[in-house]
């Protein structure tokens, strides 16, 4: 038993390192996922102090208006436009009707306001989509598809799939961005300046509805591409829904605050949930990939409640 | 003029104590009980009772369970529906390790393994708070669902991997199974709410319950004043997942009569939270209040286009139940945050200056 658990697994590592190198991509392209969806999560929560659920949802959502408007005869690219303005009306709609009367209620009120606009997309999207599964547009919007084995001479090989290249090229392109966007820009700055104290910001001329419209736009902008990406990987589905409470850990890991720690936080939770789930899962009958993510946020709690680069703000008693 | 205390003199610390301090409550309780215990059971028939009553009364054990936990002791809990499945299948292990015993008290039982797996995963609590234990009450949620699903044991190595319930009697009726009629299944279940319900509102206007309210306020003063945060804490913890524990070995025994890993899903625990959310956080009458919004009316919007002669298929009628509870919710909240149990207060406030303004 205790061999199975400390020794077995290490050793089939070294015996099989084109397995493990096999293991540790699919961790780094799920790490990359979640860490897109933390993302989301990030800017909102910065922004507004508000925990997103409905990000999960947005994403769903994005992905099934470009898929949706592409099956009924518009051209890819111009779905693709047309999606980021409806993101775009989806994102001021938010502010106006949830976000702007709810100013300044607890934390909880707003967290449940934004589950209920979960089952308000979740009932829409049905609606307008319908239920089934549908294929991402991939090739359609010139994102690579198939694979590349790479030998590793005696060892064996690893088989990469091109659209994950292109998912880790796009979210890495998307954090610079970000981070530019926030350090840079006016806009940006004003961002920060809202998430560092509303009223100060609000008594030097900043526009709080604008600067939230304006956030939970970039959110839905994450959610697009987080769609694309997941969506060219499976189908795009309410399923993905559930992933998104992934990004739950994600964000302990890296703090709710930070734009590195959820890219780090992704990345930690893809590789640990992959590695624990082929090497270890089978000791407790598999698919503990389920719940590995929050146990290894829980014990992460423990040590370092603030995350690996969130603000020291946690209160104990 | 309706609602007015005038004139009812307390004569003892007793009587100023009591639950129902005002003869109008006293009177409305009795209503409300007569009309449960009496009038229902005359008039309505199977369908009411199955599809409406019976949920109504478990979903409104579960918001009790989760409003200790949240409205009064303020730990945010998403694990309610894992915790409602651990008592589901501690009662079905239960009926199958004592065929012989009543199963009422089996069910009371189970909810004792529900209050231990439920302080295990409070523990946390006592480092974090907020959203981040929300993420270790996920931790449970998963994890416990996995359970289910990967422990045969636990549901006897059924080949459909659900437990189903066997059939059982109590004073020679038939209360759970398939052959059980609506009736004795509600007088069941209403008896058992009813019960916990005044328990739990007496534990809280005591000792315990107000040491909740302390640590929910305040806990860094509350620690100053005596109050020790690991027992509070855990407490709420275990009476929380007691009360649902026992709310989810009913709702598979008197209502499903078979359960699935998926019933005690994450929806679930949402769906709880919603109702504690919108009856209003720390009030045991928002709780009823709240689970008769959230279960009654999708089964009432169920019903709407035929009435009025529309031909809608049964998903765009699911799909429309969803956005309107979406929409309703964040109306809600935006409306009335304190949820319904703030507007009955309201009311009572208007009854009572009635027909004045104030």
């Amino acid at each position: 038993m205790l061999y199975d658990i400390f020794i077995d697994p290490f050793v089939q590592m070294y015996q099989m390192p084109d397995f493990f190198l096999q293991v540790l991509w699919e961790g780094f392209v799920a790490g990359i996922l979640y860490a897109l969806i933390a993302l989301g999560f990030v800017l909102i929560f910065k922004a507004s102090g508000v925990f997103n659920f409905a990000q999960g949802i947005m994403v769903v959502f994005a992905g099934l208006t470009l898929v949706g408007l592409y099956e009924n005869g518009v051209p890819a690219f111009v779905a693709l436009a047309l999606t980021i303005v409806v993101m775009g009306i989806l994102a001021y709609g938010i502010e106006r009707v949830v976000m702007r009367p709810l100013v300044n209620q607890p934390d909880i009120i707003l967290l449940m306001a934004t589950i209920g606009l979960t089952y308000f997309l979740i009932g829409f999207g049905e609606f307008i989509f319908g239920g089934e599964p549908k294929r991402m547009i991939a090739e359609e919007l010139w994102l690579p598809t198939g694979s590349t084995a790479i030998e590793m001479g005696e060892r064996g090989l690893i088989i990469l799939q091109h659209i994950d290249i292109a998912a880790a090229v796009i979210a890495i392109i998307m954090v610079t961005a970000l981070g530019i966007f926030f350090n840079k820009t006016r806009i940006g700055r004003a961002l920060r300046a809202v998430a560092d104290d509303h009223q100060a910001a609000l008594s030097v001329g900043i526009s709080l509805n604008q600067i939230w419209a304006i956030v939970w736009f970039a959110a839905g902008l994450v959610a697009l591409a987080t769609g694309i990406m997941w969506g060219a990987r499976s189908d795009v589905s309410f399923a993905l829904e559930i992933v998104a409470f992934k990004a739950l850990p994600v964000l302990i890991l890296g703090g709710f605050t930070s734009i590195p720690g959820a890219i780090i936080g992704g990345l930690i939770i893809g590789f640990g949930e992959k590695i624990g789930e082929l090497y270890w899962g089978g000791l407790v009958g598999g698919g503990i990939e389920s719940w590995l993510a929050y146990i290894i946020a829980l014990i992460f709690l423990l040590f370092r409640p603030q995350g690996l680069f969130g603000e020291k703000i946690i209160e104990r008693v | 003029m309706f609602y007015r205390e005038a004139g009812q003199f307390k004569t003892s610390y007793k009587a100023d104590q009591a639950l129902f301090p005002i003869l109008q409550d006293k009177v409305g309780m009795a209503v409300i009980l007569a009309v449960a215990f009496v009038l229902i059971p005359l008039t309505a028939n199977d369908f009411f009772l199955t599809s409406i009553m019976i949920p109504f009364l478990v979903f409104s054990l579960a918001a009790i369970g989760l409003n200790v936990l949240t409205g009064y002791c303020g730990q945010l809990s998403l694990g309610t529906g894992a915790f409602m499945g651990v008592g589901a299948y501690a009662a079905y292990k239960l009926t199958t390790i004592f065929p012989d015993v009543n199963v009422v008290f089996l069910v009371l039982a189970s909810g004792i393994f529900s209050a231990l797996v439920g302080a295990i995963f409070g523990l946390p609590s006592l480092r974090i708070k907020g959203l981040y234990l929300a993420v270790t009450t996920l931790a449970a949620q998963f994890f416990l669902e996995w359970c289910f699903i990967r422990i045969p044991w636990l549901y006897n190595y059924n080949a459909s991997g659900a437990i189903e319930v066997p059939t059982r009697e109590m004073f020679g009726v038939i209360v759970s199974g398939a052959e059980a009629t609506p009736i004795a299944r509600y007088f069941v279940v209403l008896s058992v709410v009813v019960f916990i319900a005044f328990l739990v509102a007496n534990v809280l206007r005591g000792r315990i319950g107000r040491s909740w309210m302390m640590i929910r306020d305040m806990d860094i003063a509350a620690e100053l004043m005596g109050i020790r945060p690991l027992q509070t804490k855990l407490m709420a913890f275990a009476v929380s997942s007691y009360i649902c524990g026992v709310a989810g070995a009913m709702m598979v025994f008197f209502w499903l009569n078979a359960a699935e890993p998926s019933s005690y899903s994450i929806n679930l625990s949402f769906q709880i939270l919603f109702m504690v959310i919108l009856g209003g956080l720390g009030s045991l009458g928002g709780a009823f209040m709240g689970a008769a919004f959230i279960w009654i009316l999708p089964v009432f919007l169920k019903f709407i286009p035929g009435t009025i002669g529309l031909e809608v298929g049964a998903e765009t009628v699911q799909h429309l139940t969803f956005m309107i509870v979406g929409a309703l919710i964040i109306f809600f909240l935006i409306v009335e945050p304190h949820g319904f149990a703030r507007l009955w207060q309201i009311a009572k406030q208007k009854l009572r200056v009635w027909p004045f303004p104030y």
